[in-house]
């Protein structure tokens, strides 16, 4: 379980990266999570179909900052289909941690954010649902 | 075996070990919901209560639970758990109307359980009594049915800032289709208790309606219903009680409190889920129209129009949770054999014990009244910056379970101006050394976060 709070995570946390918000984003989508009111918006600059700048913005537990933080740090220069098709396993991957069923949705909220700021879309396709 | 016995009425009761002198005849409770004890009842071996309850066999990774999340629900004692094994296999039958023994006999238990939670809050008359499936639908149930019909444009629905959106919704729902204003007693953040020198200017003619929470279950504060009750009937308003926190914890007295509508679950006190109840008082209850339309609550149904069964069964449409009622009387019967001022007693002093060595951690901010006179055994805190979520994934890790987030209450967080809490509540079968482990997890989760 101390696992759970790497080293990695909380330096994420405490420090996160690309926090703040654009000006002018060509795309961007705020994510509430339902069960935990945990809160992440994320904000893009796209260029050629390709992500030029990102920003996230956000308040809740340490795992779903420092997924978002994380999950920054891998976007810019990366293809719009690219980043679509990063899924919650790339997340989990990244935070290097095993997650519960209850905190699955913690690590993925910046995900969805993102997915929804990109596809414009409150249900896209390739969403992650918990059932 | 528990069996049931319509002449003695009482034998499919709550049988317990953790009672000596406590129920024997003559014994008198010294203490009240609002006069704590300064010493528990020694009557009664709360670890032998504990030992009723078959969850804390279990263990959490290698870990013995610890659980502290009873304000979310309760766990269930034996006798409880057994009823409901004993229903299905020997009294299970549709309740009402049946022509044969088995319904009569399951008839019998439902209208005794409901006669055993008349009891258990004072209620003049079982008639006063409608199971529910939760405090919830109890609330919906008078703002769907007392709520449309005495609630007009121009009226005031006076609430708190304090409620559990169980109170909250069903409300704005209803002023927004009648057009009526939806006021609050605002929440002393500083103190989380109600500010009650607001009550003149908020309680006008106007008020039709007041609803409150009697403990609220995001901050533990014990609300001044009497005075807020009294007030209310001086300008005629009709008084809403949410005992979901009230009603397992301490002496709940429909009749010496002289509210009108009392709404609790019974899954929070030791029964199955699936099981509450509204009480009303008989005046009001008789006036008013039926919630659900079906089967079981018409005297006569013709094409076009119907004619309404008398309460309780006009609102209690459709098959019911034949099952979980009986197990909540029987709920009941194991609570009012430990004594309810006996289970105040208890919570009053491992709250006190809980204030003291939450007093040793650093950082620790514990938010609702700190006197425990003044508050039930739920208590929401948050720890320097850690975020509720990580403090409940951590304590997990301990085998503790918490909660933590906004507690179905997003007005009182707003008004606390936080995301969210940890909350930690404690129940009658949780001992002192519940305490101990939760403040271990608490230094570790600061260890964890650098705090």
């Amino acid at each position: 379980m101390d696992d759970l709070y790497r080293a990695n995570i909380l330096e994420h946390f405490r420090d996160p990266h690309h926090k703040g918000m654009l000006e002018h984003p060509d795309a961007s989508y705020e994510d509430i999570s339902t069960s935990c009111g945990d809160r992440i918006r994320m904000d893009f600059v796209i260029s050629d179909a390709h992500i030029a700048d990102v920003r996230f913005d956000g308040q809740g537990c340490a795992i779903s900052q420092a997924a978002a933080s994380m999950l920054t740090d891998m976007l810019p220069g990366l293809s719009l289909d690219q980043a679509l098709a990063l899924n919650k396993q790339a997340i989990l991957d990244e935070l290097g941690i095993t997650v519960g069923p209850s905190r699955q949705k913690c690590a993925t909220l910046g995900l969805n954010a993102m997915k929804r700021a990109l596809v414009g879309s409150q249900w896209a396709d390739d969403e992650e649902e918990d059932f | 075996m528990i069996t049931f016995n319509e002449e003695r009425g009482d034998t499919m009761s709550a049988t317990m070990t953790g009672i000596r002198e406590a129920t024997e005849p003559g014994y008198t409770p010294t203490i009240t919901a609002t006069t704590p004890a300064l010493e528990r009842d020694s009557a009664i071996d709360w670890r032998v209560v504990k030992a009723d309850f078959p969850i804390f066999d279990n263990e959490v990774g290698g870990k013995p639970l610890t659980y502290l999340d009873s304000t979310a629900t309760s766990q269930k004692p034996r006798v409880v758990i057994d009823t409901l094994h004993e229903f299905y296999s020997h009294h299970n039958a549709n309740i009402h109307r049946g022509l044969y023994a088995l319904s009569e006999e399951a008839t019998a238990m439902y209208e005794q359980a409901r006669a055993k939670v008349a009891r258990f809050i004072h209620a003049r008359s079982p008639r006063e009594v409608i199971f529910t499936r939760n405090a919830t639908e109890a609330i919906n149930l008078v703002a769907h049915s007392w709520g449309r019909t005495n609630i007009g444009p121009g009226d005031t629905i006076l609430i708190t800032e304090m409620e559990h959106h169980a109170d909250i919704v069903p409300w704005q729902m209803l002023a927004q289709e009648k057009g009526a204003t939806l006021a609050y007693i605002p929440l002393d953040p500083a103190t989380g208790t109600l500010q009650m020198d607001k009550l003149d200017e908020l309680l006008t003619e106007k008020v039709k309606f007041v609803g409150v929470v009697h403990v609220s279950n995001a901050l533990g504060t014990l609300n001044p219903v009497e005075e807020i009750i009294r007030r209310a009937h001086e300008v005629g308003a009709v008084v809403l009680l949410d005992g979901a926190q009230s009603v397992p914890h301490m002496p709940v007295d429909v009749q010496a409190l002289g509210c009108d509508f009392l709404a609790f679950s019974g899954h929070k006190m030791c029964a199955p889920t699936g099981s509450g109840v509204l009480w009303g008082r008989r005046e009001l209850l008789a006036a008013m129209p039926p919630f659900l339309g079906g089967g079981d609550m018409i005297r006569r149904v013709t094409m076009q129009s119907s004619t309404y069964a008398e309460p309780p069964a006009r609102f209690e449409a459709g098959t019911p949770a034949i099952a979980e009622a009986i197990g909540l009387g029987v709920a009941c019967d194991y609570l009012s054999a430990i004594g309810m001022a006996n289970v105040r007693a208890h919570e009053v002093a491992i709250s006190q014990y809980a204030l003291d060595r939450f007093a040793e951690v650093p950082g620790l901010r514990i938010f609702g009244p700190h006197d425990v006179a003044h508050r039930g055994s739920t208590f929401s805190f948050a720890l320097a910056d850690v975020p509720p979520h990580d403090m409940a994934s951590i304590l997990d890790s301990e085998g503790i379970a918490i909660r933590a987030g906004h507690h179905c209450c997003h007005p009182t967080m707003f008004a606390l101006d936080v995301a969210g809490t940890s909350r930690a509540s404690f129940y009658i079968y949780n001992l002192d050394e519940d305490v101990d482990r939760l403040v271990a997890g608490l230094h570790k989760a600061a260890q964890i976060f650098g705090v």
